[in-house]
C-alpha cells in the first residue's frame, strides 16, 4: 500500500513538472477537468507544493468514485467536463448597470427582507464604483481580532500566511477520500474561509461571511476550516438570507470544524440558493459535506441550519464525539416548496465516554416537494454512557408533497441511552382560520404557524440572523396555500 | 349593521343552514340557542368568512355592504370578531405576539400607525386585570396548555383589544366556573356600547342573566324556528326545545 502511494505521488509530481505552461494568463480556465486544470488552479493561487499534491491525490481518488444517486433524489448525471473550475469575477461590462436592469421579482424579495439598497446592488451583481462599507468594517474587525491572536481570513490567504496550520488540520475531519463531492471539492476548491481561535480566547463577535457581498461571490467549490484551540469559543455564521443567484448548478462545499479540549464552536447557516422555478427548472444542486470533530475532552460543536433554497440539498452536518464528555448538537429547519428536494440530517459518532448529542429537525414541505430527514446515531463499542435525544417533526402544507424520516441507530455499547421522537402533521386549517379571523393576512398567518413550528431551532440562531430567518420562512412558503 | 336574508349553506352535499333570516342593529344583543348540531357555529363561521362551505342562496350584508366575497381577514379588520367555541392552539407563537400583530393589522387597514410598544403593554395589562387573567398567559403559546376557562377568557381578551363592531361569541360560557362566568360576563358587558352589536351563542339561560339580550332566537335543524325576547330563554330553560318543535310542527 505504502509503496503504491509512493508510486502514485511520484507519478503525479512528474506530470506536473511540465504541467502548467498553457494559458496561465487568462482568467478563466476552459471547461473540463484533468490534472492540468488542477495544476493551473494551484498555480494561480500560488500554493505550496503540499497543497498541489493533496489536490492531485484527491483527484486520482475521485476518478475511482461514482456519482451517488440517492433513492429520494432525482437529477440527471452531471457532466463534470462541462464545468469551468476556475473563473475570475465577472467583468463590469457584463454586469447590470443599475437595479433597473435587475429582475423585479428578486428586488421585491430583497425589499421584503429589508435589505438596504446598497447591499441590494451588490447582491444583484450591479457594477458599483463606490467602495462598499463592509470592506472598511472588515478591516476594523480584523485589527481587533488579531490583537487577540484570532486568525480570520480567506482560505487562500491562510494557505499563504499560515501553511503550517493548513498542513496540520486540512482534511483531518473530512479526508479527501470521504465522498464523491467532498473529494471533488478537495481537488478543485477555489476559496473559502479560515478561522483559528487561540487557546483560551473567546471570540468577542460573531464571525461571518457577514458581508453579504462576500457570501454572494464565494464560488462553487468552497472550503472552510475552523479550528478552536483549547478552551476557546467561536460562533460562526455562514450564508445570508437574500436569495442568491448563480449560474453554476453544482455547489459542493466542504466545512471542517475542529474543537480541541474545552473548546466550543457554534456554526450557523442560512442557505437560500436559487431553488429553480415552479416546474423545477434551473436551481442549484447543493451537495455539501460538513463535519465537526470534538477532538478534545469537554468540547462542544453545534450546527444550526435554516435551509430554504436549492433545487436539491444533500447535507448532513455531523459531529465526531471523540473527546470524553464532548457534546454535539444539530438544529435544523429545512423548507421545500414547488419541486425542491431536500435530504438532510446529521450523523453523530459517539466515540469517547459520556458524550451526548441532541438532534432537533423541523422539515416543512409544500408544493410538490420532497423533504427527508436522514440521521445516524452511532455509538462505538468502547463509548460508555453515550446519550442522544432526537426529535424530528415534519409539517406538510398541501397533499402533493412528501416528508420522510430515516433515523438510523447503531449502538454497540449497552450503557448508551438514546431517545427518538418523530411527528408528522399537516398545517391545520383551524390554525390558519383562527389567525385570519384575527385580521392577519394569509401570508402572515402561515408564517406565524411555521415560525412557531420552528421556534426551537430558530432560537439557536444569533439574534439578527433569527429575525431574518423568520421573514425568510414566510417568503419561501408564499403562495403555498390556497 | 348585519342583515342576513334567506341564507342557505351546504357542506359538500349536506344542507346545514336552510333559510336563515336575521337582522342585527348597532347596540343590540342577540342570543342564539338551539340543540347540538343545529348550525349555530356554522352561522358564526359563515359570517366571518370561513372556507369550506357553499352558500347556495341568500345574502349577508354588513354595514350595508354585501360581504360574501370578502376574505376572512378583511371582515375581521372591518370589525367582525368571532370568539371560537373551541379556541385553537398554536405552538411556538406567544399570545402577546399574535395580539399585537392582530391589532396592528387592523390599525394598518384603518390607515393608522402601528401601536407604540409601551402603549400596547399598558393596554393589554388593563384588559388582563379586568378579566382577572394572569399576566403569564401573555407569554405562553397561544392557547397551548390553557385550561378550558383560560381559553375562553383569552378569546374575550382578544375581543377587548380588537374592539370589534360585531362580536359573535360562540359558547363562551361553556366550561366556565361560576366565578369565571361572572368575570367574563363583566368583561363582555364592559364592551357593550350603542355602536357595538353582539351575537351570543349559548346553551344556558344563566349567561343571559348577566348579559341581557334584546332578542333570543332558537335555531333548529338549520332554521330559526322561533324568536322572542329574554323571556323565551327562560321558557326554554324550563321546557327544553321539544315544546317549540311541537308548536311549530302543529302550526305548519
Ligand atoms: N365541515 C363539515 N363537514 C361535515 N359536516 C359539517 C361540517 N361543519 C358542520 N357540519 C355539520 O353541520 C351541523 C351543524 O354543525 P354546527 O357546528 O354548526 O352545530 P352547532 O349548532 O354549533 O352545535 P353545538 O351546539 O354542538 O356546538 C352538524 O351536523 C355538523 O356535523
Ligand atoms: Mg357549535
Amino acid at each position: 500500500m505504502a509503496n503504491d502511494n509512493q508510486q502514485l505521488d511520484d507519478m503525479l509530481s512528474q506530470e506536473y513538472e511540465h504541467g502548467f505552461i498553457t494559458d496561465i494568463e487568462t482568467d478563466t480556465i476552459p471547461p473540463g477537468l484533468d490534472e492540468t486544470v488542477i495544476g493551473m488552479i494551484s498555480h494561480k493561487k500560488n500554493e505550496p507544493e503540499f497543497m498541489l499534491q493533496w489536490r492531485l491525490q484527491a483527484y486520482q481518488h475521485w476518478l475511482t468514485m461514482k456519482e451517488p444517486h440517492w433513492a429520494q433524489h432525482h437529477f440527471k448525471p452531471i457532466d463534470y467536463q462541462e464545468i469551468s473550475y476556475y473563473s475570475a469575477p465577472k467583468l463590469d461590462k457584463d454586469r447590470p448597470k443599475s437595479l433597473d436592469e435587475v429582475d423585479p421579482e428578486l428586488l421585491a424579495t430583497y425589499a421584503k427582507l429589508g435589505i438596504p439598497l446598497k447591499e441590494q446592488e451588490m447582491l444583484a451583481g450591479v457594477a458599483v464604483d463606490a467602495v462598499f462599507d463592509s470592506v472598511s468594517v472588515a478591516t476594523t474587525f480584523k485589527g481587533k481580532l488579531s490583537e487577540l491572536g484570532i486568525i480570520f481570513c480567506s482560505f487562500s490567504e491562510a494557505v499563504q500566511e499560515h501553511p503550517e496550520l493548513i498542513k496540520q488540520y486540512l482534511g483531518t475531519v473530512v479526508p479527501y477520500t470521504d465522498n464523491f463531492f467532498a473529494t471533488l471539492n478537495s481537488a478543485v476548491f477555489t476559496d473559502g474561509s479560515f478561522v483559528y481561535i487561540p487557546k483560551g480566547v473567546r471570540c468577542p463577535m460573531e464571525l461571518s461571511t457577514y458581508f453579504r457581498i462576500n457570501a454572494a461571490s464565494t464560488g462553487q467549490f468552497e472550503r472552510t476550516l475552523i479550528i478552536a484551540d483549547e478552551g476557546s469559543y467561536v460562533s460562526y455564521l455562514e450564508g445570508c438570507t437574500a436569495p442568491m443567484r448563480d449560474e453554476n448548478q453544482l455547489h459542493a462545499a466542504v466545512v471542517e470544524l475542529i474543537a480541541l479540549k474545552d473548546a466550543q464552536i457554534k456554526y450557523s447557516t442560512v442557505q437560500n440558493w436559487y431553488p429553480g422555478d415552479k416546474d423545477g427548472k434551473g436551481g442549484i444542486y447543493n451537495f455539501v459535506t460538513k463535519r465537526g470533530d470534538c477532538r478534545g475532552s469537554n468540547s462542544k460543536i453545534s450546527w444550526t441550519q435554516v435551509e430554504t433554497g436549492s433545487a436539491i440539498t444533500w447535507k448532513y452536518p455531523s459531529v465526531v464525539l471523540q473527546g470524553d464528555n464532548s457534546v454535539g448538537e444539530f438544529y435544523s429547519v429545512a423548507v421545500t416548496n414547488n419541486m425542491q428536494q431536500a435530504d438532510t440530517g446529521t450523523k453523530m459518532y459517539h466515540l469517547g465516554n459520556n458524550t451526548s448529542s441532541t438532534v432537533i429537525s423541523k422539515g416543512i414541505s409544500a408544493g410538490r416537494s420532497q423533504n427527508s430527514y436522514r440521521g445516524l446515531i452511532k455509538v462505538a463499542k468502547n463509548a460508555k454512557n453515550a446519550r442522544n435525544y432526537t426529535q424530528c417533526d415534519s409539517l406538510l402544507m398541501g397533499d402533493q408533497c412528501g416528508a420522510h424520516t430515516f433515523p438510523y441507530i447503531e449502538a454497540k455499547n449497552a450503557s448508551s441511552h438514546l431517545e427518538h421522537e418523530a411527528t408528522t402533521s399537516k398545517i391545520s386549517e383551524d390554525q390558519l382560520f383562527y389567525l385570519l379571523q384575527r385580521g392577519l393576512s394569509s401570508e402572515d398567518a402561515i408564517s406565524m404557524v411555521v415560525n412557531g413550528f420552528c421556534k426551537r431551532v430558530l432560537k439557536e440562531l444569533p439574534m439578527e440572523f433569527a429575525v431574518e430567518a423568520q421573514k425568510l420562512l414566510g417568503i419561501s412558503l408564499e403562495g403555498s396555500i390556497g | 349593521m348585519l342583515e342576513i336574508k334567506d341564507l342557505h349553506v351546504k357542506v359538500g352535499e349536506k344542507p346545514i343552514l336552510k333559510g336563515i333570516n336575521i337582522q342585527v342593529q348597532p347596540g343590540e344583543i342577540h342570543a342564539i340557542m338551539g340543540p347540538n348540531g343545529s348550525g349555530k357555529s356554522t352561522l358564526g363561521n359563515i359570517i366571518s368568512g370561513r372556507g369550506g362551505y357553499e352558500i347556495t342562496d341568500g345574502t349577508i350584508y354588513f354595514e350595508g355592504k354585501d360581504i360574501h366575497e370578502d376574505l376572512p381577514e378583511q371582515r375581521a379588520r372591518n370589525g367582525i370578531f368571532l370568539a371560537f367555541q373551541y379556541p385553537v392552539e398554536i405552538p411556538g407563537v406567544t399570545n402577546i405576539y399574535m395580539l399585537k400583530a392582530a391589532l396592528n393589522a387592523k390599525r394598518r387597514a384603518q390607515g393608522l400607525d402601528e401601536i407604540d410598544a409601551m402603549d400596547f403593554i399598558t393596554l393589554v395589562k388593563d384588559k388582563l386585570k379586568a378579566l382577572k387573567m394572569d399576566e403569564s398567559l401573555l407569554y405562553r403559546d397561544i392557547n397551548s396548555g390553557f385550561s378550558g376557562g383560560e381559553k375562553k377568557r383569552n378569546e374575550i381578551l382578544q375581543m377587548a383589544i380588537l374592539e370589534p363592531k360585531l362580536a359573535i361569541l360562540d359558547e363562551t360560557d361553556s366550561g366556565l366556573d361560576i366565578d369565571a362566568l361572572r368575570t367574563v360576563s363583566d368583561g363582555i358587558n364592559a364592551l357593550r356600547s350603542p355602536k357595538r352589536a353582539m351575537i351570543l351563542v349559548t346553551h344556558y339561560q344563566r349567561l343571559l342573566d348577566y348579559i341581557k339580550p334584546d332578542f333570543v332566537h332558537v335555531l333548529s335543524k338549520g332554521k330559526i324556528i322561533k324568536s322572542g325576547d329574554h323571556s323565551l330563554a327562560l321558557e326554554l330553560e324550563k321546557s327544553g326545545y321539544e315544546w317549540i318543535n311541537d308548536e311549530t310542527t302543529q302550526s305548519s
